[in-house]
């Protein structure tokens, strides 16, 4: 996947020189975990640059630069150090185009890995998706394969809003689906069934989808029929996609690393509910992190829901009645 | 020494020094007595036992990312030795294991940590410190309310905060310069400028020939400091804590030292450092030229040495034997002391958890 999103910055820096890439170690060091290795050999310090230890900062000059004209792609080092930017994405770059009624426009795309299981040092794994998700004015992205990884950033450099784009840690290696050489974009806010299925509706995104997937096949040796959705984009939201595999399922289950209190399943939920009541056999379950912070690496893998804990869930839900 | 390297000082931006780059010290005094420099240098030496040991151990998978603190054992020692443990309080950043080691947390927890264990980040009660901070520059706000919080309950305390060349760009570091150098706050800004965050030099973190005279635009005194010097680490940081003690307020410390190792077990420094650079500084290594200093003082020799790193080795490895015995966590490590009082939801989760049996209700 990281050569994915390599790839995409690269090609779409060669058509279109407004584009620019800025961020904590992105230049020689090709960034921490070398999304833009190469980059700055190729096009420039001018284009790849090395910003000074502060996010507030790179966010915040990154408004300026896309209001000069330029394109810029901001690497967040970790999503967890968002939190030293949030003024600016929150208030500033989520507003800037409400604000000016339409003068301002915002091409600016943020990207920042996040999520856990890969024993990170303390602060740097949270799934913080929810607190960008109540953010309006803000698009969430967060791919869960290379071929998405490489299409849905291709998509989000394009629009004229300012997008989040969401990169699992844990995914960054490990996912390594065919992409194909040349430019394509996937849609933002179009949904993809990772797993087609009849009996159950599991619902993920990023490095989840990895676990429902895995969940699924197991429970299909178990006979029960898992239609797994990956939403690659949490806003936009496809809810149509969602309504039609639950109109089939009737039965939910959605997955997410991050807590349970205030996490995007509620939404999830609610959302389900008020567009699929009728649909509905059985309460619609989730499978999260418990109500903690996220923990050192020794107990990660206890925090992070895993693929037994999902199977158990799952198997009680396709047995549950409304 | 002259008052006037504790002013801002435009002419010269040199570091102040006591020992040349072979360890002779110059014509005044010496800030620490033999004692205390054997002591320092014991606490050095177990830093370098320590880090190669977690080195070891991280590339064996037994601990988790590690950053050594190769190259700045003088720093990080000179500073932490003008401290009085029982009312001085360290809010540390991560490379900064002998302070912490000397101001009481115990190197098993310190091990503890990175192996992963929650209970690593246990910090006995009458250790005055902060946990170490991941979060860049988020523990310099905190030192200087902390510090604030001191002197208005009229303790004679002081703290000093930890921090990088890096963590320097962060919007915290200049509103805490700003906010002590209104209040007055008993706090040591100790700035180890190690030339890099990560890959990023130095040069890419500011435009000022130092980070100390940043300290003028705070009404903040700064002062630059030869940071493989151990006692001009020392000196420079017992007037600032004797300073901040007398109500006379904040201090910031440049220390100019160098990270002669990578900045941790999964960077690869090849890939950025300057070859020659990191070679002219490993030729200015801290603890060689403090080893060299008591030469020149005829209380040093190989049999010395020798015990004394017998010594670090078998502190380190008793420690390492506590830390391998204590039981792994269990779910349980994921619940205890988030809060006070418990809300049920946490708790009933907390049961689940417990029981295996499935993920949060
Ligand atoms: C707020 C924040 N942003 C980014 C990071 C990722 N990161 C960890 S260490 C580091 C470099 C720190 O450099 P410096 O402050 O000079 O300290 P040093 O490691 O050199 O001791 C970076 C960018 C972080 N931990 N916190
Ligand atoms: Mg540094």
């Amino acid at each position: 996947m990281i050569e994915a999103i390599r790839e995409c910055l690269g090609q779409e820096m060669d058509a279109d020189s407004r584009v620019v890439v800025i961020g904590e170690d992105v230049g020689v060091l090709g960034g921490v975990f070398r999304a833009t290795d190469g980059l700055q050999a190729r096009f420039g310090k001018e284009r790849v640059v090395d910003m000074p230890l502060a996010e507030g900062v790179i966010v915040g000059s990154g408004i300026g630069l896309a209001m000069s004209g330029l394109r810029p792609v901001i690497e967040l080092q970790f999503l967890g150090f968002g939190h030293q930017a949030f003024h600016q994405i929150g208030q500033q770059v989520a507003r800037l185009r409400y604000r000016s009624q339409g003068r301002h426009a915002l091409p600016l795309v943020i990207r920042s890995p996040f999520g856990g299981g890969v024993r990170t040092p303390e602060l740097h794994s949270d799934a913080f998706e929810a607190f960008y998700t109540h953010t309006p004015g803000l698009k969430v992205v967060a791919p869960a394969t290379a071929y998405d990884a490489k299409g849905l950033l291709a998509a989000a450099m394009e629009s004229d809003d300012p997008v989040l784009y969401l990169e699992p840690l844990k995914g960054y290696r490990l996912t390594k689906d065919e992409v194909p050489d040349e430019r394509y974009t996937v849609p933002l806010g179009k949904l993809r069934v990772a797993r087609a299925g009849t009996a159950v509706t599991l619902i993920a995104w990023s490095a989840a989808v990895n676990v429902a997937e895995r969940a699924a096949e197991e429970l299909s040796e178990q006979g029960i029929s898992v239609e797994v959705l990956d939403l690659r984009s949490l806003n936009p939201l496809d809810i149509d996609g969602i309504a039609e595999s639950v109109s089939k399922t009737g039965r939910v289950a959605i997955l997410h690393e991050a807590p349970l209190t205030g996490g995007f399943g509620g939404e999830l939920v609610a959302t389900i509910q008020q567009e699929c009541f009728y649909s509905l056999e059985a309460p619609i379950i989730r499978i999260s992190a418990p109500d903690t912070p996220y923990p050192l690496g020794g107990v990660e893998d206890l925090y992070i829901p895993d693929v037994d804990r999902v199977v158990d869930e799952v198997a009680a839900l396709a047995k549950a009645s409304a | 020494m002259s008052e006037s390297r504790f002013l801002p000082n435009f002419e010269s931006i040199a570091p102040f020094s006591r020992l040349t780059e072979s360890g002779i010290l110059d014509s005044g005094e010496s800030p620490m007595s033999d004692e205390a420099v054997l002591e320092a240098l014991r606490y050095m030496t177990l830093t370098r036992v320590f880090d190669d040991k977690a080195t070891s151990m991280q590339r064996q998978g037994r601990f988790g990312t590690f950053s050594s603190v190769r190259g700045q054992e003088a720093s990080v020692v000179g500073a932490a030795s003008a401290l009085d443990p029982a009312k001085d309080w360290i809010v540390p950043q991560y490379r900064e294991f002998p302070a912490l080691i000397r101001h009481g947390y115990p190197i098993e927890n310190f091990a503890l940590y990175f192996m992963g264990n929650p209970k690593g980040g246990t910090i006995p009660a009458n250790v005055n410190m902060l946990p170490m901070q991941i979060s860049l520059a988020a523990q310099i706000p905190q030192a200087t309310g902390l510090a604030w919080g001191l002197k208005m309950q009229g303790s004679d305390g002081v703290a000093i905060t930890f921090f990088g060349d890096g963590a320097s760009s962060e919007g915290d570091f200049h509103e805490s310069l700003n906010l002590a150098g209104i209040v007055k706050a008993p706090v040591i800004f100790f700035l180890q400028n190690n030339g890099w965050a990560i890959s990023t030099p130095r040069e890419n973190q500011t435009a000022a020939r130092s980070f100390a005279e940043r300290a003028i635009g705070y009404g903040v005194e700064g002062v630059i400091v030869d940071g493989n010097d151990l006692l001009a680490v020392h000196e420079v940081t017992a007037r600032a804590v004797a300073k901040a003690r007398a109500g006379d307020g904040p201090t910031l410390i440049e220390s100019v030292t160098y990270r002669t190792g990578a900045h941790n077990t999964a960077d690869d420094p090849t890939r950025y450092i300057d070859q020659q650079e990191l070679e002219k500084w490993q030729q200015k290594d801290p603890v060689e030229r403090i080893k060299n200093y008591l030469r020149s003082r005829g209380i040093w020799n190989e049999t010395l040495e020798q015990e004394m790193l017998d010594s670090c080795a078998a502190q380190i490895d008793e420690a390492m034997e506590i830390a391998r015995n204590t039981p792994l966590a269990t779910s349980d490590a994921l619940f205890d002391h988030v809060y006070a009082e418990p809300p049920q939801r946490m708790l009933d989760q907390k049961l689940d958890w417990a029981n295996r049996n499935g993920g949060a209700r």
